[in-house]
């Protein structure tokens, strides 16, 4: 009787193509809506927590709150290469300007040490990385990324940029090294030009404290992370009579789990204002079926004068509701698909793709949705009494 | 097989009553083709809708194969409609939108009859109506007599002990209603029980018997005569 009920039903659908087009739009919109945005909130999530992923989550940002308390080079240096912690990279970062003839360019100025570039992942182009003698020595040399290079000495200029000197802030730097491009993410959102020099130098040119505030720590192997931010933490605690608030420790892996918790307030977010619209097109669902009621009220007392149980009609109109919320819903879906792979065509660096869940609950609130706003007119249909019915001009 | 007896139907209207039915009592035995003849308004479609379970009296009380009606819930009398009793209208009701060949097979549908089965059923009742090079076409697409023959096909489809016409060849040329008229003969030499509504004298002439109401009342019995 069911198989019956779903024949009965698309046929009625079919008998009636663009009224029940029509109908579905709102049910297609709201599909497309929910399937669309979430996709693309989900998939640009994916792809960033991948990329934090790559950056490495062996890796922990240490930043000391304490003032008053600050901790000296050979502390943090003395963190390093102790059990579960690998390199520990002090920085300290501040602004300069780099006078290039007449031209003054604003770069970002890391006050490091050779770990730096191991616990970032930089790769060397030319020349050489910091290394200790500079620091111990307070040399003024600088390692350039590839693009202050660029900026400093142009494109052709690169290979030839070691060896020369920069002069920043009024002081001369000994060129020793440029990295390879970096293409990472967060080169992209670095804004301006990034040197590097011995954290030593930086710690004489800064004008306040010269304690470490910030430092870099990886795990001496991608299992440990954790074990070494409790080893760091335990130092630390030492180091501050166990004031906990006096430095925050922070892990890339608490990075990208922040990351999806925004991702997923988004996703609910915009698949709340998606199931909105979907619910507007239960309602238009709902006004079309109750016509549709109205209108056939006669082939219904036709129905019921040959036998048609209370039971048959409602599951009947039901059915057809929920055929209409359906078919909308795989409607939508499927146009989901197209318009992701034409957004696709236009990112190149960034792929959007189904979100399985989300298409899940589609279809599971547009059945919903069908049930609900098809229960009323189905029942209104069902109750109808024969005689009058078969009146109903 | 019909057995009414002190049967009351008034409609309300308005703030009083109309009278549909008052105080009717008869019976029709089985394999009987019963005429019940009145003029327009008399009750006679009153009377069809009680019989045919469509509508129930407020007093009185009417069997059906020596069932007392009264006794069953709106499913079953659902199915009763649906398994005992063959209808036809004047105005043919049948489903615009389906082929007729469709609309034969829905009674069968809701009793739940398997598709094969079913096929085998609708086939036999479109040879007995003659219809079967014009099952495929929608009823707007075929003559009035066609329609009602259709019906009738719908009707017996189910193969049921009784079959209900009301006016049946109220809408159809008289030439035509005498091939409908022709239609019920058979099917009553056949055996069916069947009850036909008609206000036309000639009509009610090619039954068995009839039966005469006016204002609701039953006014008198006769031999209808086509016997
Ligand atoms: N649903 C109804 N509501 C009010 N009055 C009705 C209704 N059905 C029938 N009647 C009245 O009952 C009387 C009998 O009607 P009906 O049985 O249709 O007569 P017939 O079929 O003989 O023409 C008429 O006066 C008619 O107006
Ligand atoms: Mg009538």
């Amino acid at each position: 009787m069911i198989f019956q009920s779903i024949k009965m039903a698309l046929k009625s659908v079919n008998a009636n193509k663009s009224r029940a087009f029509l109908t579905m739009l709102g049910i297609i919109i709201g599909v497309m809506a929910l399937v669309v945005l979430v996709s693309l909130v989900t998939s640009a999530t994916n792809s960033v927590s991948e990329r934090i992923q790559s950056m490495g989550t062996d890796m922990l940002t240490v930043s000391v709150l304490d003032e008053d308390n600050p901790l000296k080079l050979s502390d943090v240096d003395a963190l390093a290469e102790t059990g579960s912690v690998g390199l520990v990279a002090p920085v300290i970062q501040s602004s300069g300007s780099v006078k290039n003839g007449t031209e003054t360019i604003s770069v970002s100025v890391t006050g490091t040490n050779n770990s730096y570039f191991g616990v970032e992942g930089s790769e060397l182009l030319y020349g050489r990385l910091l290394m200790t003698p500079d620091l111990d020595n307070n040399s003024s040399v600088t390692v350039l990324s590839y693009e202050a290079a660029e900026e400093i000495f142009g494109e052709t200029g690169i290979a030839a940029a070691v060896g020369s000197t920069i002069t920043m802030d009024s002081i001369k730097y000994l060129v020793v090294g440029v990295l390879a491009e970096d293409e990472s993410m967060m080169s992209g959102m670095r804004q301006m030009y990034s040197v590097y020099i011995p954290v030593t130098v930086s710690q004489r040119l800064a004008t306040g404290t010269s304690g470490i505030s910030t430092f870099y720590v990886s795990a001496a192997d991608p299992d440990s992370i954790d074990a070494a931010e409790a080893q760091v933490k335990t130092s630390l605690l030492t180091h501050f009579q166990g004031d906990e608030d006096a430095f925050y420790l922070q892990n890339m892996d608490t990075l990208s789990e922040a990351m999806n918790d925004v991702s997923n307030t988004f996703a609910l977010l915009l698949g709340g204002i998606a199931a909105i619209s979907l619910l507007v097109g239960g309602i238009g669902i709902m006004n079309v079926m109750l016509v549709s009621v109205t209108e056939r009220t006669r082939e219904i007392g036709i129905r019921k004068a040959i036998g048609a149980k209370r039971r048959s009609i409602l599951s009947q109109f039901l059915i057809e509701a929920l055929a209409l919320c359906l078919i909308g819903c795989l409607v939508g879906i499927a146009l989901s698909g197209a318009i992701l792979a034409i957004i696709n065509t236009f990112t190149a660096d960034l792929t959007f793709t189904f979100s399985g869940s989300v298409v899940a609950i589609a279809v599971i609130f547009s059945t919903f949705i069908g049930i609900v706003f098809g229960l009323y007119p189905a029942w209104k249909a069902a109750r109808l009494h024969p005689i009058e019915a078969l009146r109903y001009e | 097989m019909i057995e009414l007896s002190g049967i009351y139907k008034y409609y309300p209207v308005g703030d009083g009553y109309v009278r549909g039915l008052h105080n009717v009592s008869l019976s029709v035995a089985d394999s009987e083709f019963v005429g019940i003849v009145g003029p327009s308004g008399s009750g006679k479609s009153t009377l069809m809708n009680i019989i045919g379970c469509l509508d129930v009296a407020d007093v009185g009380e009417y069997a059906l194969n020596n069932y007392p009606i009264e006794r069953y819930s709106e499913t079953d009398l659902a199915m009763i409609r649906n398994r005992m009793i063959g209808f036809v209208f004047q105005s043919f009701n049948l489903i615009g939108r389906m082929s007729i060949e469709e609309n034969i097979e829905l009674p069968l549908i809701y009793q739940g009859i398997g598709a094969r089965e079913r096929r085998a059923r609708v086939e036999k009742a479109l040879a007995e109506v003659g219809l079967t090079d014009r099952r495929h076409h929608t009823p707007a697409k075929v003559s009035g007599g066609q329609q009602q023959r259709a019906a009738i096909a719908r009707a017996i489809a189910t193969e049921p002990a009784l079959i209900l016409a009301d006016e049946p060849t109220g809408n159809l040329d008289s030439a035509t209603g005498r091939e409908i008229m022709d239609l019920f003969r058979r099917l009553s030499d056949g055996g069916k029980t069947i009850v036909l509504i008609t206000h036309d004298a000639g009509v009610a002439a090619r039954t068995d018997r009839t039966i005469h109401i006016l204002d609701g009342m039953v006014a008198q019995s006769g031999e209808g005569g086509a016997a």
